[in-house]
């Protein structure tokens, strides 16, 4: 007697084998919370200030490079599945070859996206402006406590003291908003600091501002589905290959169960990058 | 490589739906997959001109880049995640998921009154 029935032939009442009802329910919670971290981003946004939510803080083009990689390993994802289906055994090594492929260029573009954060600093200066940009070098002898030592970044300074209203406003721009005309106008220099300038100093990290802690939540949270599908296709494209020759309709299924599993990761691209990127 | 897997035996068909799903038949999902590959790409490069395109207001912005994410998501559900022909429980797990984050997004709105002002970090 089999333990589990209806691995491979769908089940009279429902229509379809356990793993796909599976993988649906599991997509079901995936759905809730996403959405509830989509709704945590509404809510913070739509609380947020005027003039300080970040707008053009991410690269547009490498984000839509990553969205078409994205998209490319769902069509390669289809197509070894429908090569299972055609019994192509080498065309399903290759699409989901290059899956794995797509997976890992994804992944390697959010770490330099990730790591362009991680050297942007905002400092806080002495006199009460703030001077905003990325990391260039620093002195060995550099401590902020100390007071000692040099900060070059290549960036720009603001001046937010004694302004209000519009004039507030513009000024922020160059900060929050820079696909603004005024934030687009900013020249970046590099700027050498010495430690006595400098009253405090942040990286761009996930606790800089709600901005890019909902940001590195959102997309870190991706990241790890991204990691985790791209695992388990990379079992079924070697080690669990072997259950081609085996157990072939069953072996078919793993694929269109893993492979919605990566249609859903797309899925919540298609929404994280306009979301993120571009509004 | 052999498209053939030199120790492949014959393939035991358990579904239904793969009988009636000859090799030939595939090659015109194939293609319909394709098709949807080369919407997606053109949807994504419409989503970002769209965000450069002064509406005036920023809602409208946000408006139309969510019409076009949702047409992509519909392409992405409908055809290779097969949503457009799936079994009735798949449409009422759905059916019951779309209930509870519909449900969600109301309950946001309804504390949106009671957020504590000052909280958001910037």
């Amino acid at each position: 007697m089999e333990i589990l029935p209806y691995i491979v032939e769908p089940r009279q009442d429902t229509g379809l084998y356990n793993a796909k009802v599976g993988i649906w329910l599991f997509l079901a919670s995936e759905v809730m919370l996403f959405g509830a971290l989509f709704s945590t981003y509404i809510l913070l946004r739509v609380g947020s200030p005027e003039g300080y939510w970040p707008h053009g803080w991410l690269n547009i083009p490498i984000g839509t490079a990553n969205t078409i990689v994205l998209i490319t390993s769902s069509i390669t994802t289809v197509m070894a599945w429908a090569s299972c289906k055609m019994n192509q055994y080498g065309r399903f090594k290759f699409f989901h070859a290059c899956t794995i492929l797509l997976a890992l260029t994804f992944v390697g573009i959010k770490s330099y996206e990730y790591h362009d954060k991680f050297m942007h600093y905002s400092i806080k200066l002495a006199d009460g402006t703030i001077a905003d940009g990325h990391f260039v070098e620093k002195s060995k002898d550099f401590d902020l406590e100390k007071k000692t030592g040099d900060f070059t970044i290549h960036g720009h300074v603001v001046d937010l003291r004694n302004k209000q209203g519009e004039e507030l406003q513009n000024e922020l721009k160059k900060i929050y908003d820079l696909r603004s005309p005024e934030g687009r106008a900013v020249k970046l220099e590099e700027l050498k600091f010495e430690a006595s300038q400098i009253a405090s100093m942040e990286r761009y990290g996930p606790w800089h501002n709600t901005y890019l802690a909902i940001y590195f939540t959102l997309t870190g949270l991706h990241a790890l589905h991204v990691i985790g599908g791209a695992i388990v296709i990379g079992f079924l494209w070697g080690p669990g290959s072997r259950m081609w020759k085996t157990e072939h309709e069953r072996f078919t299924n793993r694929i269109e169960v893993s492979g919605l599993f990566w249609h859903f990761v797309d899925l919540v691209w298609i929404f994280l990058f306009p979301v993120l990127y571009l509004l | 490589m052999s498209d053939q897997h030199p120790d492949k035996p014959t393939v035991t068909t358990a579904s239904p739906a793969s009988e009636a799903h000859p090799a030939d038949h595939f090659s015109h999902h194939v293609r319909r997959y394709l098709f949807v590959f080369y919407a997606l790409l053109f949807g994504t490069i419409i989503t970002v001109a769209a965000s450069y395109i002064p509406f005036g207001n920023r809602a409208i912005n946000i408006g139309v880049a969510l019409f076009i994410a949702s047409g992509k998501a519909f392409l992405v559900a409908g055809y290779f995640m097969h949503l457009i022909s799936e079994r009735k429980m798949i449409y009422g797990i759905l059916l019951f998921t779309a209930f509870f984050v519909i449900g969600l997004m109301f309950l946001i709105l309804l504390s949106y009154g009671d957020f504590p002002l000052n909280t958001v970090r910037h």
